[in-house]
Formats: C-alpha cells, sequence, structure tokens
C-alpha cells in the first residue's frame, strides 16, 4: 500500500509539473519544434530545469543501497547503442512533431478529457500493440534454422 | 518562462521522489505500458503512478482553472502522430521522460543519443509540417 501511494505521489507532481509548464498544451510544444519567425523556447526551458534537478538528485541518492520502500534500485543497465534504441527515438520524435504530444501530456490530457489527448491517446495505443505484435514476431527464432 | 521554469523543477522533484521511494525510473511510456499489462495487480504502483499524472494535472486545473485550447481539434494528424508515438517509444524504449529527463540524467548514452535523435527529428518534423508546407 505504502508503494502505490508513494507512486501516486510522483504522479501527482509530475502531472502537476507537465500542466503547469504548458506542456499539456500541443501548440507551445509545435511551437517549440517549429522553428521559424515564432519560434518558443520556452519548452528548453523545462526540459533544463527538470533534467538539472533530476541530474542534482539522482547524484545526492547515488551512495544509497536501498530506495525507501522497496528492496533494490530498479535502474536500467542496457548500455548497448542499437538500431532499436536510434529508429524508435527517430519514430518518437516524427509523431512528436505530428501531433505535438509525447505520452505524459496526453495521459494528462486524456484524464481531462481533452479530446485531442483522448485521440492521440488512441493512436498511441493502436502503435504500441503494433510494436507488440511486431516485436513477437521479430523475436520469434525462425523455424528454418533449426 | 517562469511557468516553465516551475513546471520544470515539479518534474524534476518527481522524478527524484520515484528514485528515492521505489527505485524507479520516471519513464512515462514505459510506466504505461506496464500499467496497461497489470492494471489492478498487487504490484500494480505503475497504475498508481498514471491515476496521479491525472490527478495532479486535475489538482493545477482546480487551482488556476482550465487553460483554453489553442492548437485546433485535428483527428488526422493527432491520430497518425500517436499510432507512431506507441510504435517509436516501445521500440526504442522510453520517451521524454525516461530518456531525455531521467536518462540524461544518469548519464545514460542510450538515453543521451535517443534525446538528440527525437529533438532533431521533432524540429525536423515540427518545422516541415506546422512550418513550411502549413
Amino acid at each position: 500500500m505504502t508503494r502505490l501511494f508513494a507512486a501516486f505521489a510522483g504522479g501527482l507532481l509530475f502531472g502537476m509539473g507537465l500542466v503547469v509548464s504548458g506542456m499539456t498544451e500541443p501548440a507551445r510544444v509545435i511551437a517549440f519544434l517549429n522553428i521559424g519567425p515564432d519560434w518558443n523556447a520556452a519548452l528548453i526551458v523545462v526540459m533544463v530545469s527538470a533534467l538539472l534537478v533530476t541530474l542534482v538528485g539522482y547524484r545526492l541518492l547515488a551512495g544509497r543501497v536501498a530506495p525507501l520502500f522497496d528492496e533494490v534500485f530498479h535502474t536500467p543497465t542496457n548500455q548497448t547503442l542499437d538500431v532499436r534504441l536510434m529508429t524508435g527515438a527517430a519514430l518518437f520524435g516524427v509523431g512528436w512533431g505530428v501531433a505535438g504530444y509525447c505520452p505524459g501530456p496526453a495521459i494528462v490530457g486524456g484524464f481531462l478529457l481533452d479530446e485531442r489527448a483522448l485521440v492521440f491517446l488512441v493512436g498511441y495505443l493502436i502503435g504500441a500493440l503494433a510494436f507488440e505484435g511486431y516485436d513477437r514476431k521479430v523475436s520469434q527464432p525462425a523455424l528454418a534454422d533449426g | 518562462m517562469i511557468p516553465a521554469l516551475i513546471g520544470g523543477v515539479l518534474i524534476g522533484l518527481a522524478a527524484i521522489w520515484m528514485y528515492a521511494s521505489l527505485g524507479r525510473v520516471a519513464g512515462i511510456s514505459g510506466i504505461f505500458s506496464q500499467a496497461l499489462r497489470a492494471p489492478f495487480s498487487n504490484a500494480s504502483w505503475a497504475m498508481a503512478f498514471v491515476v496521479g499524472l491525472g490527478a495532479g494535472g486535475w489538482l493545477v486545473t482546480l487551482l488556476v482553472g482550465a487553460r483554453p485550447q489553442e492548437m485546433p481539434f485535428d483527428a488526422v494528424l493527432l491520430l497518425v502522430g500517436g499510432v507512431i508515438v506507441g510504435f517509436g517509444t516501445r521500440l526504442g524504449s522510453g520517451c521524454t521522460s525516461g530518456h531525455g529527463v531521467c536518462g540524461v540524467a544518469r548519464l545514460s548514452r542510450r538515453s543521451i543519443v535517443a534525446t538528440c535523435i527525437f529533438v532533431a527529428l521533432g524540429m525536423v518534423t515540427g518545422t516541415l509540417l506546422h512550418g513550411v508546407l502549413s
């Protein structure tokens, strides 16, 4: 139960940050991604301030053996720069530039019943399901190879 | 710029809290797929986080009022963008939060490369689609 409350609190802070920063308005995101006469750099401030706060926080936590409510830190260990990572990031960038939504703001917008976010989320789920299918197909060993 | 700064700091604090309390990286695309896979399991801190996201958005809206929508509704762009983001974030194991904030803060080279790629491609796409060609 403690873990659920901790995660809820983390989501709450994150959701507040996304709305306050303006990232839940796709027009603001597009104003940053569209480099033209009306270019709006505010999103750099959001990303850099979030990044710097996190960087300092992670440093301060670096000496800890375990988090408060779990036995271990679940830090990602993969270090490989592979085609999957780069293709996935490239596709994500394209979709971000098309719609002006990344997953976090879309989820928050969905909860606020913003119809733009809801339509985006329908597409998002279709894309994620398509990935599941693709992933099963490519990670299955080919029968011909025995 | 002040709301952008406050929002960014809140996001950073959320990321620190997730790591300090649960030892988790606050990558939303990953947490979301975990939440959808086992929404009501005992381990579903992921679902609690997702519900928290909504509650946070709701709380700010309650305090300062709903924001007027600036971007007109365009079902095709939203749906197509959603499909590409859904596939791409799963293939690339992360999005703005997991790679751009948490991963870069961990100095993960995978996340640094991914962030450079998605920001660059986002700018190329945004500039072409919403600027040059519109």
